[in-house]
């Protein structure tokens, strides 16, 4: 029997607890869409997950989960993933859990090439503690903890996993909503470390004091600022920093940690049997 | 050639519903309108083209779409 994604969902958590015009309500439902189409059981998945809003995402999920201290997700994934190869994991970090204070988790993962799936929802800020700046919050921005604006430039996820060695990094936002599942999707079956950076709008916080703090006129915001890859590739460079590319932006075929391990430890058997299911 | 238009039935949980007004904001075919309490109200059914994009927008899983025969 085909599954839904409401198969995927604890009916009995919802409605969840973010905010009205929250992003991470529309990821979830992405995430949960792209398990549906690539038929997985929920039992043959695991979620992992950070602390902060988007870190709640495995109290709506009925898939296997596994929800760790700030920043650390990552590195219990790649345990997981390690020790059970035939597992789908992927896991679910904000812009504070996956690089600021999980960054070097993050840039080690992709430098591993652990075969697992990292959707980050980067809203530029720390939702869930009352807005604070993160380490993607945009030059100048104002948040609760820099209200003359923020004096630091924020990190490009994607070329900071792109730079570490992932196998596979794209960018989208909730506002395009089909790309996000498809990628979702070609992250979870591409082998080797995948990234989804999605920008995701937090109209309580980032929106209010930068934006605009109605959820549609935020959805409509980062449909203006998302400019596709080739086109943003040929943009002048003052017009580069008003936009962020979207779109598929690294694909290679690295071979991932597990085959690696194996090749050099397990011997010729070890190196042939590899990661089965390349997922 | 002539098509039928297809029926889409459009379910909106009202309990679920945080009314953040995406759905009526960001539909191509203006099918929603707005309460004065801000609650997406389906004004022009007939308008849905099925698109989904409402559905898979919706933060708080309130929308199901279904086509009839």
């Amino acid at each position: 029997m085909a599954l839904s994604y409401k198969d995927y969902l604890e009916q009995s958590q919802l409605p969840h607890m973010w905010c009205p015009g929250c992003g991470d309500g529309i990821i979830l439902r992405a995430y949960t869409e792209a398990l549906a189409e690539l038929n997985l059981a929920p039992k043959d998945v695991v979620t992992v997950t950070g602390i902060g809003c988007w870190g709640k995402a495995d109290d709506y999920l009925s898939t296997q989960a596994f929800h760790g201290t700030h920043g650390r997700a990552l590195a219990f994934a790649t345990g997981i993933k390690t020790a059970n190869p035939d597992l789908t994991v992927v896991t679910l970090m904000g812009d504070g859990d996956a690089v600021t204070i999980g960054g070097n988790h993050f840039i080690h993962a992709a430098r591993r090439n652990v075969n697992l799936t990292a959707i980050v929802t980067n809203n530029y800020n720390y939702g869930m503690t009352g807005g604070q700046y993160s380490a993607t919050t945009p030059l100048e921005s104002k948040t609760t903890t820099s209200p003359n604006g923020v004096a630091e430039p924020g990190f490009d996820v994607c070329f900071l996993a792109e730079a570490a060695g992932a196998n596979f990094v794209a960018r989208t936002t909730v506002y395009h909503a089909v790309a996000l599942k498809n990628l979702i999707k070609e992250g979870i079956l591409h082998p080797g470390f995948s990234l989804v950076e999605v920008i995701s709008p937090c109209p309580t916080y980032f929106g209010r004091f930068n934006v605009h703090p109605s959820p549609v006129n935020m959805m409509n915001w980062l449909k203006e600022k998302a400019i596709p890859v080739q086109k943003y590739r040929e943009l002048p460079l003052e017009e580069q920093h008003e936009h962020f590319a979207v779109g598929k932006l690294v694909k290679k075929d690295r071979p991932d940690f597990y085959t690696t391990y194996r090749r050099i430890n397990g011997g010729k058997k070890g190196a042939e049997e590899g990661d089965t299911n390349g997922r | 050639m002539v098509s039928e238009p297809r029926k889409i039935r459009i379910e909106i949980d009202k309990k679920s519903c945080k009314r953040c007004g995406i759905c009526q904001g960001l539909c191509p075919q203006a099918v929603y309108s707005l309460a004065k309490d801000g609650s997406p109200e389906i004004t022009n059914p007939e308008r849905c083209t099925n698109c989904r994009l409402c559905d898979l927008r919706c933060p708080d899983f309130a929308i199901t779409l279904e086509v009839l025969a």
